[in-house]
């Protein structure tokens, strides 16, 4: 083989192979930013204001309920789990998880769901209830400042696989795909916005635009909305798959719950 | 209704202190349809008041111009130990009812 002929193939050989590589390997946003680095100063000084921080309300009313006996078994969230402020530190970074129960991906809306539903004996709470957005707020809100730890392994890599599929997927009628603004657009204006890395640490969030508290599944259906796609219900296996894929992107970013946004 | 109140710590007599409360409250404006089309009823908070070991200090009337989850800012002289209470009324009736005991030394 002549020289020049040897590194064309070298140089396709290499090509192909970055190709794949960049196909197959997940990817970050490089640095990784918080949410709250795209919103003005108001809204972060909102955040950072433990009193004027609105969503601290739904945290007040989530200490409440994890005291008040519930279900047929009469039991608080207390009874078992004691004071969340020691029990529940640092449970919120490792959803969504494997449940050993189920061998199904859960996340921490769906946990709480489930002990209410199984333990307490109570009538379960709905996606989206005040009473399940303030107790999974008040949860998280034990881990704040931890940084956010998904670990992907056998157990869980289909739903992170899924989860990358549906992050890189374009859909709806405007045909775009999560990663279009967030992984390749991030920082660049979409009208009058800074478009976000997307990170999912903050969550459940006050939007201002909403007036209350809002699931990371909601805000998925507001993106999905955007783009003109078929909405999924909240707590669907889709958007745990996406979840999954979400937190191990942010790994690393401190969680912020509760978070404010626009 | 959930509210949390924030009084400034430790104040002695004679001190001006800050008061701040923030109610959970969706403020409905009374303008906004629902999915069906049909008008949501106005309901905010509006009216709240505040006394002061039973003296009347703030009283607020609201309408469809405030926010959901009022938070509201206001100042006031300590002048004895003894209790804030503050009492709320939305559109529905519904009331709300709060209190904070108050330690004022010197």
């Amino acid at each position: 083989m002549t020289v020049p002929l040897r590194r064309a193939v070298l140089i396709a050989a290499l090509a192909w192979h970055c190709a794949g590589a960049a196909a197959q390997q997940p990817v970050r946003p490089q640095p990784l930013k918080s949410g709250l680095e795209f919103t003005g100063p108001e809204v972060r000084e909102l955040q950072q204001d433990d009193f004027a921080n609105p969503g601290m309300l739904w945290i007040t009313r989530g200490e409440n309920l994890w005291q008040e006996a519930a279900g047929r078994e009469g039991k608080s969230c207390a009874a078992c789990h004691g004071d969340a402020k020691t029990t529940m530190k640092g449970v919120a970074v490792r959803y969504p998880r494997i449940d050993a129960g189920s061998a199904r991906l859960i996340n921490l809306e769906g946990r709480i769901q489930q002990c209410r539903e199984r333990r307490q004996q109570a009538e379960p709470l709905k996606y989206e209830s005040p009473e399940l957005l303030a107790l999974s707020a008040y949860v998280a809100q034990q881990s704040r400042g931890m940084p956010v730890s998904a670990i992907i392994d056998w157990q869980n890599r289909h739903n992170f696989e899924a989860g990358r599929a549906m992050y890189n997927r374009r859909m709806g009628q405007m045909n775009l795909s999560c990663a279009q603004c967030h992984q390749d657009n991030w920082g660049k204006k979409l009208g009058p916005e800074t478009i976000s890395q997307g990170h999912s640490v903050a969550y459940p969030i006050y939007r201002l635009e909403w007036q209350t508290m809002g699931s990371l599944h909601r805000r998925f259906r507001s993106c999905l909305s955007g783009v003109r796609a078929e909405l999924l219900p909240q707590g669907s296996p889709e958007f745990l798959d996406l979840e999954l894929y979400l937190a191990w992107r942010a790994g690393g970013l401190p969680v912020e719950t509760p978070g404010v946004r626009r | 209704m959930t509210a949390r109140i924030q009084v400034t710590p430790n104040p002695k007599r004679g001190d001006v202190i800050e008061i701040r409360i923030a109610i959970q409250h969706p403020m409905e404006t009374g303008f906004r349809l629902d999915d069906g089309g049909r008008a949501i009823p106005k309901n905010v908070v509006n009216k709240l008041v505040c006394r002061y070991n039973n003296v009347e200090i703030f009283r607020a009337e609201m309408g469809s111009g405030i926010a959901a989850n009022p938070f509201l800012d206001f100042f006031t002289v300590a002048e004895a130990s003894g209790e804030l209470v503050f009492d709320w009324v939305d559109d529905q009736g519904q009331t709300g009812s709060e209190r904070v005991a108050l330690t004022v030394t010197g």
